[in-house]
């Protein structure tokens, strides 16, 4: 289950009940909570923002990347890289707890030989180079009024979709 | 202040930014940050036909990553409306000439309309960087089993071999695409 539900690092917070409140979680724990909707919802917007404002949905950043002519695209995803990083090792340090007192934890991924992420991180890149666009900037590029982008999405789901399907036969 | 909001922002705010969001989203709520899994809980939760890879609770384990990505379209359209987002970026002078030499000539917006308008779709070039190249995107963050920020980001972040092992397979696409594909293409 851990390995279908995702490959990059499953971070699982416990969702039993605590001893005391075994009756009322039971009906108090919808699929989703209109508080953590709206905090997917905010952090979505800010990401959405940062995306846009520091040009990583810009084509021509991505070609500027690739192209090696610029510090912009290092500098984004190394700091970002440091800053996660640490903060993480700072939460495990202090094991800390999510705001409602459930653990933090995160499992390292299943690692067989390495091929999958080899081949599949290949093909995303041939189609990064190609798009100018990773998932998250072809939401946002959407939102900033680039529609044909939207053909994209779809063909994206398209992509997730067609894997699926393939992946008993793929080597991983 | 608000100069500085309505420019483009520098690598050295953004980036810090944006790792931030991994503590934030696990400190909140216990989630992995990530992107690319909203495509395989969209077909989860409309065309999963028969494949065992689309059998899963995608209320429970993925609508959190759906509001998130609403979230996502929704900060775009801010960015452009209110903050000044859009364009002409800030790329080097180096990037403008190689894309000139290809062929490319308004460098205005975001990205390049010979490419991103709707009518581009009928033409090759067009079809390939839009409708293979997003192709290639869904297909190939799924088969890795993440994409940028859930590898790059995230995976590295936490040390991950196979994050490393996927986003070296990013550059080699992307310096194919790059060096190979686009020659082909513009």
């Amino acid at each position: 289950m851990l390995y279908s539900v995702d490959q990059f690092p499953t971070v699982m917070a416990s969702t039993k009940p605590s001893r005391t409140s075994t009756a009322r979680s039971a009906e108090a724990r919808p699929a989703l909570r209109l508080a953590d909707a709206l905090i997917y919802l905010g952090m979505g917007i800010l990401f959405g923002i940062i995306l846009v404002k520091s040009e990583v949905v810009s084509w021509f950043r991505i070609q500027e990347m690739f192209r090696f002519q610029a510090i912009h695209m290092y500098g984004i995803i190394g700091s970002a890289v440091v800053v996660a990083g640490a903060s993480v090792a700072l939460l495990r340090r202090m094991g800390a707890t999510t705001i409602r007192g459930e653990p933090i934890s995160i499992s390292d991924k299943p690692f067989d030989r390495g091929l999958n992420q080899l081949a599949g991180g290949t093909v995303f890149g041939l189609g990064w180079g190609l798009l100018g666009a990773c998932p998250g900037p072809i939401y946002a590029l959407v939102g900033a009024g680039i529609t044909p982008v939207a053909v994209a999405l779809l063909s994206a789901m398209a992509g997730a979709w067609a894997y699926g399907h393939l992946k008993p036969y793929l080597p991983h | 202040m608000s100069d500085l909001l309505l420019s483009s922002w520098p690598w050295y705010v953004a980036g810090p930014l944006i790792g931030l969001f991994v503590p934030l989203l696990l400190v909140l709520t216990g989630k992995a940050f990530g992107v690319s899994s909203s495509l395989k809980h969209t077909c989860a939760a409309t065309v999963p036909g028969t494949a065992d890879y689309f059998d899963y609770d995608w209320k429970a384990d993925g609508l959190w990553n759906l509001i998130f990505v609403v979230g996502l379209l929704l900060g775009g359209v801010l960015a452009v409306q209110f903050l000044g987002g859009g364009g002409p970026t800030g790329m080097s002078a180096a990037t403008k000439a190689d894309l000139q030499a290809l062929g490319l000539t308004d460098f205005s917006g975001l990205v390049p309309p010979e490419l991103f308008r709707w009518s581009s779709l009928a033409t090759v070039p067009g079809f390939v960087a839009i409708v293979i190249g997003g192709f290639l995107v869904g297909f190939g963050a799924r088969y890795a089993g993440g994409c940028t920020s859930g590898h790059a980001i995230t995976g590295l972040a936490t040390f991950q071999w196979p994050s490393l092992i996927a986003v070296i397979g990013f550059f080699i696409g992307g310096l194919v695409a790059t060096y190979v594909g686009l020659p082909l293409l513009l």
